[in-house]
């Protein structure tokens, strides 16, 4: 079923809305954040508290030949100086990753990417332990560093991970997906194949807040207790517990109020471990918090795909297929966070949301010197990528048939009948009608009006630019038995109890970064219950207090807790049913439930509220055989499969042609996320990652030097948008909820990251008429794109 | 958190005293203006100075004062007072231009523009202004004021005429009848620092163009004076094939070096299109004095 709605505004009266359930509704969350009062790991001051620092390479790639600490550990303030041998000697000197790779938490024998951890320092201030870090002495032998991944497999090239055991190159995996024999056949009678090489470049999540922890073991009950920047802190407490050899009840890991995490919090950081040995080492608590330059040199990357696409089509414009091939840059260690049998993430989606024939792809992934991580960052574990790729190849079609962007893809979409739907790489699409939200975009953005002004300034010399993308996005991982991190299962737990007076508390294992979970989860629990928002608690992000569960990342935590949250309140409804029966003296089977209530069929005058249910399965009241007093159940949800939100986005770009300066002068989006639970929540998650599109195709990137010298090392180099660079929104949607969902939500967190920057990067190509630039496209690079009709690669 | 190392801090209460402070504590001192260039520096350690001169009491540095056909701005006037200054914008509305792009509203609050043209970085906007607009700098020691024309000012990169115990305290600038005047930047984003920039005055005389004066900002250390384009426009008529012309010249007289903000031919290209508009829009407003008011 589709519904098409008009998009209502941001603010007005519809934003005081208190609904029980569903709809406009301000966060909950809210007024501590606008007051200044969110607490952060970095608020946290605990009696006794020291400060750790870390000693980086200054070196891509280089041998330590030794390393000397005494001077820093003669500074008065100083209390202990670690290195990879203080760790080695624990055996914690390497970790592993979330790819099963392992990672050097403190180096040992050589460093491996510019900004690698070496030396750690805990000291009575942060002063203190900045100044020290200065005091070690390092002796570094240069080797040569790998910095472009097009040459980390030349035989030539420099080993990297040699401490690996009979490592000979630098390879890490190859992976493959699709029907290479039927694409070669589709292929072989198509009348146009189109090819294009493009980079996705390394770009970085930057949350506002960094990355940090406070480590405090305690030395009388061996407990340690660990505030930490985590997306997923009962993931992080496992780990712990089975890296550093604590026993996991012992582990208490606490992610308190989080400044945005974009995938960028999802692994595990030396700095945290460091933390936690140096409160172990000292017996007092320990704080490391990073700084920027740090943050955005050392911490998980995301992107850096080197793809290379070929489209299969008809002359009149009927898409065949698509095979591509990519080169995956990892860095120094596959720490790329993602379910651990899927090297390229859910890259399988590069076919997109057009009715092909076949598909394949090949991915490969190379280690270079350049910091680990990968995947991070909105993008529903590469979907960004296969999206851009797919998006950008569509255009590129477009443009060797002369045809209208818009209408080649119109003729290409999934029909609604299609769905569910099997793509060539074996994915199941859950729902959705493509045309209904294309044609939708294109109404609200005066699709024809817009081209016809285009030709009228084409005639005066200006550039404007009109770019499409449509794009269909695979989240809310798992199923378990296909997706696991490290062996533990995709599935989260939820505990919801009310209490005596009707008020409630939710327990969750997803983490929120700023999605409003405190909101959502209650009015999702207020939709099945009837009790208001308002009364329930939303408790997260503290793994003594709340059920196991991966995480929050991939646009999984209403897809997977979100289902979770509303069958653990379905539970708790069924037993308020039979309590409700047992006060009114009625079989269970005989009451209907209205929003709050449960009632005498037929005889609406006897009924129980949530509330008087919820005191009497606390009082005296006589509960039939069987039943437990209280009104509390737990569950845990395991996805029968993913789920997939998708949206059209319109852009609209106006260019000097002069200078080669972008302008995005609007942007409509028309995105369908299921079931909408908050709508201004919604569009707050649209909004954000629409910048963040903007961003990625304008400004963003992580570049380095031929010495494998970051940058991008702080806020200078490193352009995040603000609202001068973007339009107004203009938003739209339309309603497909998702049949295998209890309350058919799709998830939105991601949808916009990944489908606004094609259509960006479509607007201004089509405006300059070149076939294809990279990102970033700075004034310079579109410059360069007009004057030479291509550009060099980012740096 | 970034921090710095540790330093000591002094807070003069008159220029004589900042005066005093600079002398007795030589090559170690520096003046803390609006910190928003001296502070980023030393958190990232790449400034260690071991004192601190903090000059933000001196209110007799922040002042805007039109006197013997001058202009007389403090050393201490924040961006903001110039960016508000009715005065500044009617006579050089190039000043508000380029205010108007310079980092952002904290930023504008806290700098001044003694700071901006003492820390010498080139992409610095007022430097370039202050070039186009032949400003003098006026920088006092123990043994008196001595006035500095800006082509003089600033010796390269991060260097200056102001010598060990010396501190600038004041900014002129002539003020001309017919005067007009325009800057042109191009920033990757809004706050950013300049890619390329560009700032023209000029006074227009019976038709033709005179005090032509054309700084730029970002495009190499010697680029700061065009001075091939001055010395091409100078008592010349305005035409647009002039215009081209001078844009050419422009081109060919800086020196830009490729980095993350765009490659040296594109940067090299900006610095003529830039010295084009902002020599179309100096033009213009002499012409029309009363429009670049209101537009100012
Ligand atoms: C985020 C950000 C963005 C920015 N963007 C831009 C931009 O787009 N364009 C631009 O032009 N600038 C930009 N700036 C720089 C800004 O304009 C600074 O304020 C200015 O450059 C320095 O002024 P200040 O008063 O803060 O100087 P300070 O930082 O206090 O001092 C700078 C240097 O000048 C010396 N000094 C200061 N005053 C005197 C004096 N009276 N006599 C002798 N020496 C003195 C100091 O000792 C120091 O060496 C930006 C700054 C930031 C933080």
């Amino acid at each position: 079923m589709t519904t098409v709605e008009e998009p209502a505004g941001p603010a007005g009266p519809a934003a005081e809305e208190r609904p029980i359930g569903f709809g406009r509704m301000k966060r909950k969350e809210d007024p501590r954040f606008v007051r200044g009062k969110g607490r952060y790991v970095d608020d946290v001051k605990l009696p006794g508290m020291l400060h750790g620092a870390v000693l980086r390479s200054p070196f891509a790639h280089a041998r330590i030949v030794s390393i000397d600490t005494s001077a820093a550990e003669a500074h008065p303030k100083v209390k202990a100086v670690i290195t990879g041998e203080t760790l080695a000697g624990l055996g914690l000197a390497w970790m592993p990753t979330l790819s099963m790779d392992t990672q050097a938490v403190l180096a040992t024998d050589k460093v491996r990417f510019q900004g690698q951890e070496v030396a750690f320092v805990v000291a009575e201030d942060h002063y203190a332990a900045r100044d020290a870090i200065e005091l070690i002495d390092v002796d570094y032998e240069p080797l040569d560093p790998v910095v472009d991944a097009r040459r980390a497999l030349d035989p030539a090239a420099p080993v990297i991970r040699d401490d690996l055991e009979g490592r000979t190159d630098n390879h890490i995996f190859d992976w493959e997906a699709g029907d290479r024999a039927a694409t070669e056949e589709v292929f072989s009678r198509a009348d146009v194949v189109v090819e294009q090489t493009m980079l996705y470049p390394r770009v970085h999540p930057a949350p506002l807040e960094t990355c940090g922890a406070v480590a405090s073991m305690d030395p009388v009950d061996g407990k340690l207790t660990l505030w930490t920047t985590t997306q997923a802190p009962h993931a992080h407490r496992t780990l712990y517990a089975m890296v550093a050899g604590l026993p996991e009840h012992k582990i208490r890991v606490i992610s308190p109020d989080i400044g945005g995490g974009f995938g960028n919090k999802v692994g595990i950081y030396p700095g945290y471990v460091c933390a936690v040995v140096g409160s172990i080492v000292t017996g007092k608590p320990v704080k490391w918090v990073e700084d920027r330059s740090e943050n955005l040199m050392s911490t998980s990357f995301a992107r850096d795909y080197h793809m290379n696409g070929q489209i299969a089509a008809t002359r009149d414009g009927r898409i065949l297929g698509v095979r591509v091939k990519v080169l995956a840059d990892h860095g120094a260690f596959n720490s790329t966070a993602q379910p651990t049998k899927y090297p390229a993430g859910f890259f399988h989606i590069f076919t997109g949301s057009y009715d092909i024939e076949a598909a394949h792809c090949e991915v490969t992934g190379v280690y270079t010197n350049k910091a680990p991580g990968g995947v991070a960052y909105a993008c529903s574990f590469r979907v960004t990528e296969a999206v851009y790729l797919i998006e950008r190849m569509v255009d590129c079609l477009a443009a060797e048939l002369g045809a209208d962007p818009a209408d080649l893809r119109m003729r290409n979409l999934l029909q609604p009948e299609q769905f569910p739907y099997q793509n060539k790489t074996g994915w199941e699409y859950d729902s959705g009608d493509y045309p209904a939200c294309l044609r939708k975009a294109m109404d609200l953005a005066g699709y024809e009006e817009l081209r016809r002004e285009q030709a009228e300034k084409r005639e005066r010399g200006e550039l404007m630019g009109i770019g499409l993308s449509f794009f269909t996005e695979t989240v809310g991982a798992g199923p378990r038995k296909h997706m696991d991190i490290l062996g533990l299962g995709m599935a989260d737990g939820c505990e919801l109890r009310v209490h005596p007076t009707g008020k409630a508390v939710v327990r969750l294992s997803v983490q929120t970064q700023g999605q409003g979970h405190e909101t959502t989860f209650a009015q999702i629990v207020a939709e099945e219950l009837g009790i208001p928002p308002e009364d329930i608690d939303v408790v997260h992000g503290d793994t003594d207090q709340t059920p196991f569960g991966l995480g929050t990342y991939g646009s999984r935590s209403t897809p997977v807790s979100g289902a979770a949250a509303a069958l653990v309140a379905r539970k708790v409804r069924d037993k308020a049913r039979i309590i409700a029966g047992a006060m009114l003296e009625v079989s269970p089977d005989d009451l209907e439930w209205t929003k709050g209530r449960w009632s005498v069929k037929g005889d609406p005058a006897m009924t129980r509220t949530i509330q008087e249910i919820a005191l009497a399965a606390h009082g005296a009241l006589e509960l039939p055989e069987g039943v437990e007093g209280h009104l509390e159940a737990t569950t845990v949800y395991n996805p029968p499969n993913l789920t997939y939100p998708f949206g059209a986005y319109i852009c609209v770009v106006d260019v000097d042609p002069g200078t080669g300066a972008v302008k995005v002068r609007r942007f409509i989006a028309v995105d369908d996320c299921g079931t909408r639970i908050n709508p201004m929540i919604i569009e707050g998650q649209v909004h954000g990652g629409l910048a963040d599109g903007v961003g990625m195709a304008l400004m963003e990137f992580i570049g380095f030097d031929e010495d494998g010298n970051c940058l991008s090392g702080s806020f200078m180099d490193y352009l995040l948008p603000t609202a001068l660079e973007v339009p107004a929104w203009e938003l739209g949607h339309t309603v497909t909820p998702s049949p295998h969902h209890p309350i058919g939500a799709k998830g939105i967190g991601e949808s916009a990251t990944v489908g606004s920057p094609p259509a960006v990067v479509n607007a201004v190509l089509d405006a300059i008429g070149v076939r294809h630039a990279d990102m970033p496209l700075t004034p310079g690079r579109v410059w360069q794109a007009m004057r030479h009709g291509q550009v060099e690669a980012p740096q | 958190m970034q921090v710095p190392a540790s330093f000591e801090y002094q807070r003069a209460q008159s220029v004589e005293e900042a005066l005093e402070l600079l002398g007795r504590f030589g090559e170690e001192a520096r003046v803390l203006a609006g910190g928003h260039s001296l502070l980023p520096m030393m958190k990232l350690r790449l400034a260690g100075p071991e004192v601190l001169v903090d000059i933000n009491d001196l209110t007799e540095l922040d002042h805007i004062d039109e006197t013997g056909g001058e202009l007389r701005v403090g050393a201490l006037t924040r961006h903001r007072t110039l960016l508000e200054s009715p005065l500044v914008g009617r006579h050089f509305p190039i000043i508000h231009d380029a205010e108007r792009v310079i980092a952002d509203p904290p930023v504008r609050n806290r700098g001044t523009i003694g700071g901006s043209l003492c820390q010498a970085d080139p992409s610095e906007d007022l430097s370039a202004v202050c070039a186009a607009l032949h400003a003098v700098a006026v920088i006092r020691g123990a043994d008196g004021e001595r006035g500095v024309a800006m082509a003089d000012f600033h010796r390269g990169p991060y260097e200056t005429a102001v010598g060990a115990g010396e501190m600038l305290t004041e900014v002129r600038f002539p003020v001309r009848p017919g005067s007009g005047s325009a800057y042109e930047k191009l920033e990757r984003k809004a706050g950013d620092w300049a890619v390329a920039a560009a700032g023209v005055a000029l006074c227009l005389e019976d038709g033709r163009m005179t005090h032509v004066g054309v700084g730029l900002a970002a495009v190499g250390a010697g680029g700061l004076h065009a001075e091939a384009v001055q010395e091409l426009l100078e008592g010349r008529e305005p035409s647009p094939e002039l215009f081209e012309e001078a844009g050419r010249v422009a081109s060919a007289s800086c020196s830009p070096v490729t980095d993350s903000r765009g490659p040296a031919d594109y940067k090299r290209h900006l610095a003529g299109e830039l010295t084009k508009r902002a020599l179309r829009r100096a033009v213009a407003r002499a012409a029309a004095p009363a429009a670049a008011v209101k537009e100012g």
